[in-house]
């Protein structure tokens, strides 16, 4: 962060430091999001994702830290600055929207302009230009509870966007939706997340919505900012358990020697490209083979271990191996039934190296 | 197949569970209520009827209840909204305390809030006495008296409606608000008022009934003037004693009113606060 904003021009966008104490919460973040970015903030419940939204929104005070939008200072522990929510040019989507139940969704939309002193006329034409980007002008004149909950929530995004802010919140914006509509929301999100000129920061512990939403993920865990990168990135090099398993795959961690890396469980793999150092090796679960005897061949790449659970997923059989290390393997429910893999069963395990992703800690 | 028949039967009856005991009670509960009020009924002189209901002492007295019952509320809305807003969304020590002293007026025997209105407001009570020496005006037997009777008893009527109406509502939507710009003053009028319209309107209606049927804090407090602060029922209590024809006429108009208010507040009451 620069400790001088008056040495470069002020940057576009967001720059915050939040540090809170909220119960069993130590939340301690710092969030760079540019004009035009949108930044998914990822993380299992209780992380402290919702709390830095409310923080930025200003729902809530942090106990130290700074606040900046396009820069402008809306909160600054250090100099007792604090710019309550109404006057912040911030844009919010609640998870459960919290549309004004008395109002129609046009009224609700037109409600931040009509706040801020617009003319009602203004306003409601402005609310039924926003409508028409969502789609939902057919339902301008009815009241939330006869929305449907996709209708809902591009009602939301239109009243956030109306007032035109400079910093957009989406709180778990398609968490109450169904599977089948969620298809659809999370699709036009994007696109309207692509045609907004400020910074947006999305909150999610879902990693799809994470994938697809995502110019940039950061994701946070017991209040801390444990990785941060380009989805694809992420997707592909998880540093912590919880996004190896959101996003599917087998993390260990060891240390590399050449085309060898010895795990600190005492296995050895080999590797497909040679590396030094601390490292971290991810491998989807289609990577991992069970045998009943010690393959033959690469002896180096696998190890004894026991199946724990079988489950199907799909039309894939997935297993959950213990042993030294706890991975994963999806194999066929022929495998399955050829090896009689049940839990208990003592297996070998095998990884093929072109599979495997190394990457320093 | 007797099993679901035998269900059914039971269901229709509906009134198996209840001890056979409870009726006679029941039954002598229900004639208790009815009774006093088909009494009114048979004994009102209905032939003469509009005259009694049309003599110059009864519109007088009526006219004087339905405006000071209508101030009443106007003054407890105005006060009574913001208290139920303190109370439901407040966050401080003592609104038990607090809230406890707002339900007071509701169990207080009305004669005895007549006499402490006197302590409070009379010429020589502990606020009233500074009002007398600095501008020479009283309140006690003048028809604003009648208003603050009828206010301080049914307040906590409107109070409590209005209370549970804000409750039931989502303060969340507060927070909504105040992310699109809007004002706390701003958000209290577009989005809290508007959510509590119906409890603060069932709320409005219990309280200008009870006020319009306020007797002992307003004889004790306002006295008994013909066109200042003899209020019907003021007025009925009087007649009986000389003209029990008349007051039960001014009964049956009175009865008229609560009925309408009770036929107006039954949709209400079933749906409040949602």
């Amino acid at each position: 962060m620069a400790d001088d904003p008056g040495v470069n021009p002020p940057a576009r966008g967001l720059r915050a430091r939040i540090q809170v104490r909220r119960g069993p919460l130590e939340l301690d973040v710092a969030l760079d999001v540019a004009a035009g970015e949108t930044v998914v903030l990822l993380g299992p419940n209780g992380a402290g994702k919702s709390t830095t939204l409310r923080v930025l929104a200003g729902l809530l005070g942090c106990d130290r830290g700074r606040v900046e939008v396009d820069g402008r200072v809306l909160e600054d522990t250090a100099s007792g600055r604090f710019v309550p929510p109404p006057d912040r040019a911030v844009g919010m989507v609640f998870q459960d929207y919290l549309l004004f139940p008395h109002l129609s969704a046009r009224e609700n939309v037109a409600f931040g302009l009509r706040a801020r002193g617009t003319e009602r006329a203004t306003a409601l034409g402005r609310a039924d230009a926003w409508l028409e980007r969502v789609g939902l002008v057919s339902c301008a004149g009815r009241r939330p509870r006869q929305l449907s909950g996709g209708q809902a929530q591009r009602v939301a995004l239109a009243r956030a966007l109306a007032s035109d802010p400079r910093l957009l919140l989406l709180d778990e914006p398609l968490a109450a939706l169904d599977a089948g509509t969620r298809l659809d929301v999370r699709a036009d999100l994007r696109r309207h997340l692509g045609g907004f000129d400020g910074a947006a920061v999305v909150v999610t512990h879902d990693a799809l919505d994470a994938m697809v939403l995502a110019d940039r993920l950061v994701v946070v865990e017991d209040g801390r900012v444990v990785q941060t990168g380009a989805p694809r990135d992420v997707a592909t090099r998880p540093r912590t358990d919880y996004v190896a398993r959101l996003v599917g795959l087998n993390l260990l961690r060891g240390r590399a020697v050449g085309a060898r890396v010895d795990l600190d469980a005492g296995v050895t793999l080999s590797i497909a490209a040679p590396a030094d150092g601390d490292v971290m090796v991810a491998f989807p679960p289609s990577a991992v083979t069970l045998h009943r005897t010690v393959p033959e061949g690469s002896a180096r790449n696998c190890w004894a271990g026991e199946v724990a659970t079988v489950e199907s997923h799909g039309d894939t059989v997935r297993v959950v191996l213990s042993g030294p290390v706890t991975v994963l393997a999806d194999v066929t429910p022929l495998a399955v039934a050829d090896l009689g893999l049940r839990p208990g069963t003592p297996v070998w395990a095998s990884v093929k190296a072109v599979q495997t992703s190394v990457y320093p800690v | 197949m007797t099993g679901p028949r035998h269900a059914t039967v039971r269901s229709q009856s509906g009134q198996s569970g209840l001890p056979g005991a409870l009726f006679p009670l029941a039954a002598v509960g229900v004639l208790f209520l009815v009774l006093p009020v088909l009494g009114l009924l048979v004994r009102t002189p209905w032939r003469t009827l509009a005259d009694e209901l049309t003599s110059s002492d009864s519109l007088t007295a009526l006219r004087l209840s339905l405006e000071c019952a209508s101030l009443a509320t106007l003054l407890c809305a105005l006060l009574g909204v913001p208290l139920a807003w303190l109370l439901a969304r407040g966050r401080f020590r003592g609104r038990g305390v607090l809230r406890a002293l707002v339900i007071v007026p509701l169990v207080l025997p009305p004669v005895v809030g007549g006499v402490a209105l006197f302590t409070a407001f009379g010429r020589r009570g502990i606020v009233g006495s500074h009002v007398y020496d600095a501008f020479g005006v009283a309140l006690p037997f003048t028809t604003w008296a009648v208003v603050v009777a009828e206010a301080f008893v049914a307040m906590p009527f409107l109070v409590i409606a209005v209370e549970g109406a804000l409750r039931g509502a989502d303060a969340r939507l507060d927070e909504a608000a105040a992310t699109l710009g809007a004002s706390r003053w701003y958000t209290f009028r577009r989005v809290t008022l508007p959510l509590v319209a119906p409890g603060l309107a069932a709320g409005a209606v219990l309280c200008w009934a009870r006020a319009l049927g306020e007797f002992g804090a307003t004889i004790t407090f306002a006295g008994n003037f013909p066109g200042t602060t003899r209020t019907m029922p003021v007025e009925v209590y009087l007649a009986l004693q000389q003209d029990p024809s008349a007051a039960i006429a001014l009964s049956l108009l009175l009865l008229v009113v609560s009925v309408a208010v009770l036929a107006g507040l039954r949709e209400r009451w079933l749906t409040i606060p949602v």
